[in-house]
């Protein structure tokens, strides 16, 4: 019952939508895939901005489509809140009234948070007299959010959010984003070509291409498939979650443990017991045969070769297991040679940097 | 001639054009809306039916018009078939033409504001839980505001302007049909030409403020969104 179920086949023009999947009923499904993959059609069919002839979608058990009984319910109807890309507020109203928009058609029953505790959320009280003209990118999306969760929905979508904005008003806008995943009760589907957002965000990944969902799974696996486009990308990383163990006062460290080790990282703000998402990208991982010393590294994980692909002629991917976890290794096809490397091998991961997405 | 005398043609005329664009609204709007809207093939042709007033001489509108109120016409037939009187010569005959002859000038700017408004905005509102109806009038006319405007003083004006269809259809009978610029015809025609300064100066200047005040609001507007 608790899930997002959608199949949609949908033909426009030279592109053909035809998608089906099973998503988690709460958290963040990140839906990835370059533009033109047809994430954003597949949107406007869950929303019921277009209509695909066979589409069935149902929510945690609600059926809002089932074309083969008939059943469709129109945009308006559907206990959604979609925030688009260019956020799209009603220039004629100002803030305050943007907002009040979808709430004051909102049944009280409905309702899930307060006017107040949505303008709190995204940071919105000194803007509530303000016309949208005069607003920056980032608080137009804040702006947007808010207005959309207002509405109550039973399920949130965003169309990359983020994609109009430069790098900072990203970084304005992404501790809302997080603070929305904490605070958040419904699923939210989450749809960027920014591997990176991706990887902070997500609680279960779908790939998209060529209007197709052409995997789905934990970040943790989806990234690491060395099948999949993603582990090939320039900026390939695996998502590894962690918990703050402990902190190092006398050298200013913090220790994150997963299912495979201990991170040291700087000292983050963060108590232990905190769950973080590290990031470790694939170029900041080398192998060693023996357990280094006298090294200056200190995050080094007992690790197995899973999988070894080629990435260029020069370059190899190599997937690792450090415990429960995944690891993700770019090295170069003549190191391999020196160490005989095979899947199955035992090796020692170092990892250079890591990146905490909290 | 008295000037209380001419008087009654300049609100025979205010109340034509006042009844005029009123029917025009709203018959201009849902026409206007649905050709901003449609993928429909029609479109078109509509479109080109709509802006024939535009290019035909007024007498030609007035002519079928004529043919078409007349006792054995289409329209008159069926006006008089439900019980109405007689259309020629009469005011309800002359609101029917003028509302013909001014219908472009109140669907085109409609038309214009309401495709401007685009697609985007009436879709975040169906995602807020607005039904079409709800959409159209708290988020599709309120953006069309300028466009409305001038639909308003353009079909006003355009009908306080007209002449050619009115002397087809209308006559001249004086408090029925004989409007300001019929009556300016008459006086000048009698070599009455203060009467006729009079009243053409009280068109002209009429006019201008009309237009200068639509252009002062729109104006306004416009700033205030950019």
């Amino acid at each position: 019952m608790s899930s997002i179920k959608v199949r949609f086949a949908l033909a426009r023009g030279d592109f053909r939508l035809d998608a089906e999947f099973e998503a988690p009923g709460k958290g963040v499904t990140a839906l990835f895939g370059q533009s033109g993959s047809g994430k954003t059609t597949l949107l406007r069919c869950i929303a019921g901005l277009e209509r695909a002839p066979g589409g069935f979608l149902a929510i945690n058990g609600e059926v809002w489509q089932d074309e083969t009984r008939g059943h469709f319910l129109p945009t308006h109807k559907r206990p959604l809140g979609y925030v688009f890309q260019d956020a799209r507020l009603f220039p004629h109203l100002n803030v305050r009234r943007n907002l009040e928009f979808g709430w004051k058609r909102t049944s009280v029953a409905q309702r899930q948070v307060a006017f107040e505790q949505a303008v709190g959320w995204m940071g919105l009280d000194k803007l509530l007299a303000r016309s949208p003209q005069h607003l920056s990118g980032g608080e137009k999306q804040r702006v947007a959010i808010a207005r959309a969760l207002l509405t109550g929905p039973k399920l949130l979508i965003m169309d990359e959010p983020l994609a109009a904005l430069d790098a900072a008003a990203k970084a304005e806008i992404l501790p809302y984003f997080d603070r929305l995943h904490e605070e958040l009760a419904i699923p939210l589907i989450y749809v960027s070509h920014a591997l990176e957002e991706v990887t902070r965000l997500a609680d279960h990944l779908l790939l998209m291409a060529a209007g197709r969902i052409t995997a789905a799974g934990s970040p943790s696996q989806v990234l690491t498939r060395l099948d999949l486009p993603l582990s090939h990308l320039d900026d390939a990383a695996a998502a590894v979650d962690a918990v703050v163990a402990g902190h190092d006062e006398e050298f200013g460290l913090s220790y994150l443990d997963f299912p495979g080790g201990r991170i040291t990282t700087p000292r983050q703000p963060f108590a232990s017991g905190h769950a973080v998402r590290v990031r470790i990208l694939a170029k900041d991982v080398s192998l060693a045969l023996d357990l280094p010393k006298r090294t200056s590294i200190l995050n080094i994980f007992p690790a197995r070769v899973a999988e070894i692909v080629e990435h260029n002629p020069a370059q190899l991917l190599v997937s690792l297991t450090v415990g429960e976890a995944r690891l993700l290794a770019r090295i170069t096809r003549k190191s391999a040679a020196l160490l005989d490397l095979q899947p199955g091998m035992e090796v020692y991961a170092q990892v250079k940097g890591v990146a905490l997405m909290p | 001639m008295s000037a209380a005398l001419d008087l009654a043609p300049l609100w025979l005329t205010l109340r034509l054009a006042t009844v005029t664009t009123i029917i025009l609204l709203l018959v201009g709007t849902p026409l206007a809306w649905w050709l901003a809207r449609t993928g429909c093939r029609l479109k078109t042709a509509i479109e080109a039916v709509v802006a024939l007033p535009l290019v035909l001489p007024p007498t030609v509108v007035g002519f079928y018009l004529l043919v078409a109120m007349g006792p054995h016409g289409p329209l008159g037939h069926l006006w008089q078939s439900v019980g109405g009187e007689p259309l020629v010569f009469t005011f309800t005959g002359l609101v029917i033409g003028s509302a013909v002859y001014s219908l472009p000038f109140v669907v085109q700017p409609l038309q214009n504001a309401f495709e401007s408004v685009g697609n985007g905005l009436l879709e975040a509102a169906a995602t807020l839980r607005a039904s079409p109806l709800d959409r159209f009038f708290t988020v599709a006319v309120p953006l069309a505001r300028p466009g409305f405007l001038t639909a308003i003083t353009l079909g006003f004006a355009h009908t306080v302007g007209e002449f050619g269809v009115v002397l087809m259809i209308g006559g001249n009978i004086p408090d029925k049909t004989k409007v300001v610029s019929i009556a300016i015809y008459d006086h000048v025609e009698a070599l009455e030409y203060s009467q006729a300064h009079w009243l053409a100066a009280l068109l002209l200047a009429f006019s201008f403020v009309v237009l200068l005040g639509v252009y002062a609001v729109n104006r306004r507007y416009r700033l205030a969104q950019a």
